[in-house]
């Protein structure tokens, strides 16, 4: 053998648990290291300073009243679908049809509230909406939930190829439903009368979603944490055959959840119709379904950090949207910063979980 | 009556964006990684190609050389979607986070960047067009075959595509013999299937899953490049691509993970998306049930070989699974 055998550099080790203070800074670190490298592309882009940068984020977050409101919106709906998303998780399932269940879940509202609008009276509507939304999106997850418990069919791409099956669904039923016909949008379902529509509180639109979400989020916590189901799903996600072996029935797990999952998901899409748009578009998930995943990830599925990581997307989303509408740029500045810092945290976990050594060389350092 | 003649040549076009992607992908998943940034990757090589014609055509007022209008995008766009895999490889290889999340992460951001710059890029630029049209590249990128006018139905159905197409062919023969026949790909799928006897094996995982994912992005950028300047005769518009990526990573489930397949895969997926235009009589709205039936079909697909449990139809064994040798 003419090669020497080269020792590497560096050699990686896994950790054992770091203490909760350590990876909190380690996550912090890679935030603020990711928010500096945004600031920097922010500035190249605007050629302003960043502490101006930041301060124009904080005030399209934060700055008025209004955009509190929006902030808190947008958070109750995007942590909504991480928090259906995260048992499915847990379980090692992939979820990644929380767009389409999402979209089901809006269809069913939208189509009681056009068929049924002028019939029943709003309050009976509101709750049949609920209930329609809840069994398309519970339906909706549960295909592919079968077929894996079934015959371990490879539920990310199912989930995945689901969803488009639901955007083509809803875009042939607003072809149908258009108002007027051939704008391609179905406009404000029930304007008039606002039948369907969630009640405001006070002036307030925004309050009961808001409410709902603080509901299941507790829920969810509850849940996971001291049910028996709850713990039947980690064991199942730790292991297949150790779940099997003490007695869980594997795929009877698999499609509970995955109903619960999507229960939640059509939930959501009930909220964003019923309580926010009152009409229903094929971009009315808007990648929530896929952020959701990354909020639960970066979670770790823990309920509590979940409304952290949450609020830290929409956050910047909305900074950075104000960011491009102060400087005439495209909104879609924001999905840049959110990737930005996604790969940061995402990156960081590798710190968490393993230690590098720099072997250290006996003889002569080369440089 | 169904005009077979026109429909073909516009279901080629419509397909070879996806061929593109899927031959890309199905590099990456051979090699064990699902990479769910495809999306993401085709985004960047479509925008970062229109940037560098952008810039090319701003900077030159006369006549284009035909070398150089051709030679920079297709650059721009190389070297963008190799980035985005370089990206893909650092943190799912090296850093070793989950595919899927990186993955998504990564469409996120690739979209983003190409809606962003196609939005932006006249205002960065301070250039006083009023919209991103590219006709002039677009020319080279599209011209046909010399003889693709006066060889009647035989031309038309073969020979009146721009280059891209027929290298998006070549590359998903090279691809498939590749894979299938070398030792390279013999390796390569080794792998995928299992990284731990490859690694037994005396096979390098990280460099065969490092240039793998690059080389994958980087087929997959061109076909964001190609939707541009060939079947979008070079005018950029936001979320024009829309899901495209997607349906590439549909159709490598559909094909089986077979670039030569896929082929003829691309071009029924693309004549699907079309149908509508060809049937007398359907409607808008049962346009988007057509569009619907490539996800239909995949799924089906996807069942059946799951039920079947073909061996050779399997998808990679450890396909979305990272190896760290030292987990064992």
């Amino acid at each position: 053998m003419s090669k020497i055998n080269k020792e590497p550099l560096l050699h990686i080790t896994k950790r054992k648990e770091l203490p909760m203070s350590k990876t909190w800074a380690i996550r912090i670190g890679a935030i603020i290291a990711a928010l500096i490298v945004c600031a920097i592309v922010t500035t190249a882009m605007t050629g302003l300073d960043p502490f101006s940068v930041f301060g124009t984020m904080i005030y399209g977050a934060v700055g008025t009243e209004r955009k509190v409101w929006i902030l808190l919106k947008e958070l109750a709906v995007l942590l909504s679908v991480s928090l259906a998303l995260t048992p499915a998780f847990k379980m090692k399932f992939w979820n990644l049809g929380g767009e389409g269940q999402i979209l089901v879940g809006a269809w069913a509202t939208a189509l009681c509230m056009i068929y049924m609008g002028d019939v029943i009276p709003s309050g009976l509507l509101i709750l049949i909406c609920l209930a329609a939304s809840i069994i398309c999106g519970a339906i909706w997850a549960m295909i592919p939930a079968f077929f894996k418990a079934k015959w371990n069919t490879n539920e990310t791409l199912f989930t995945l190829m689901m969803n488009y099956v639901a955007i083509q669904l809803v875009a042939y039923f607003i072809i149908i439903w258009e108002v007027p016909k051939g704008s391609g949008q179905v406009g404000i379902i029930n304007q008039s009368t606002r039948s369907g529509w969630l009640p405001y509180v006070g002036t307030n639109s925004y309050i009961l979603i808001i409410l709902f979400v603080a509901v299941i989020t507790a829920g969810m916590f509850i849940y996971l944490k001291y049910s028996k189901q709850g713990y039947e799903i980690s064991v199942v996600g730790e292991s297949q055959r150790t779940a099997s072996y003490v007695g869980i029935k594997v795929d009877r797990v698999i499609i509970r959840t995955l109903l619960l999952s999507g229960a939640i998901c059509g939930f959501t899409g009930w909220m964003i119709v019923s309580g926010i748009d009152h009409t229903i578009t094929t971009t009315l998930a808007g990648g929530r379904g896929f952020l959701g995943i990354m909020v639960s990830w970066l979670a770790q599925f823990n309920v509590i950090a979940m409304i952290f990581a949450s609020l830290l997307i929409v956050f910047l989303g909305q900074g950075a949207g104000e960011i491009s509408t102060s400087f005439g740029l495209n909104q879609s500045f924001a999905d840049i910063l959110t990737g930005i810092i996604l790969f940061f945290i995402i990156g960081c976990e590798f710190f968490i979980n393993y230690k590098i050594h720099v072997r250290k060389k006996s003889g002569k350092e080369e440089a | 009556m169904f005009d077979l003649v026109a429909f073909i040549p516009r279901a080629i076009v419509q397909g070879m964006p996806l061929l593109f992607g899927c031959t890309g992908e199905t590099i990456s998943e051979k090699a064990g990684s699902l990479n769910l940034g495809i999306p993401g990757v085709m985004y960047v090589g479509g925008i970062c190609g229109v940037i560098g014609s952008f810039i090319y055509e701003q900077s030159c007022s006369g006549d284009l050389n035909p070398f150089l209008a051709i030679f920079i995008p297709m650059v721009a766009c190389l070297a963008g979607s190799l980035l985005m895999g370089l990206l893909f490889s650092v943190l799912t290889v090296t850093l070793r986070a989950n595919q899927n999340v990186v993955g998504l992460a990564m469409t996120t951001f690739g979209v983003g960047f190409g809606n962003f710059f196609g939005g932006s890029l006249m205002k960065l630029t301070g250039s006083s067009v009023p919209s991103i049209a590219l006709s002039k590249t677009s020319y080279y990128f599209s011209r046909t075959l010399p003889f693709a006018d006066n060889t009647g139905w035989f031309g038309k159905i073969f020979l009146s595509y721009g280059f891209l197409t027929y290298l998006a062919v070549i590359i998903a023969i090279v691809t498939a013999y590749v894979l299938g026949h070398t030792r390279t790909g013999l390796q390569l799928r080794a792998v995928g299937e299992n990284p731990a006897t490859a690694d037994a094996a005396g096979i390098n995982v990280n460099k065969y899953k490092y240039f793998a994912i690059c080389i994958g992005c980087m087929i997959a950028g061109l076909g964001g490049l190609f939707y541009v300047m060939d079947y979008a005769s070079g005018v950029w518009s936001n979320d024009a691509f829309g899901d495209r990526g997607w349906l590439a990573i549909a159709l490598v489930i559909f094909t089986l993970w077979k670039p030569n397949i896929a082929i003829f895969g691309s071009i029924l997926f693309g004549g699907l998306y079309i149908l509508h235009l060809f049937i007398p009589g359907a409607g808008m709205a049962a346009k988007e049930l057509y569009k619907m039936l490539p996800y239909v079909v995949t799924i089906i697909v996807l069942v059946f070989t799951s039920i079947r449990k073909r061996r050779e139809d399997q998808p990679p064994e450890s396909l979305g699974l990272p190896y760290f040798r030292e987990d064992r």
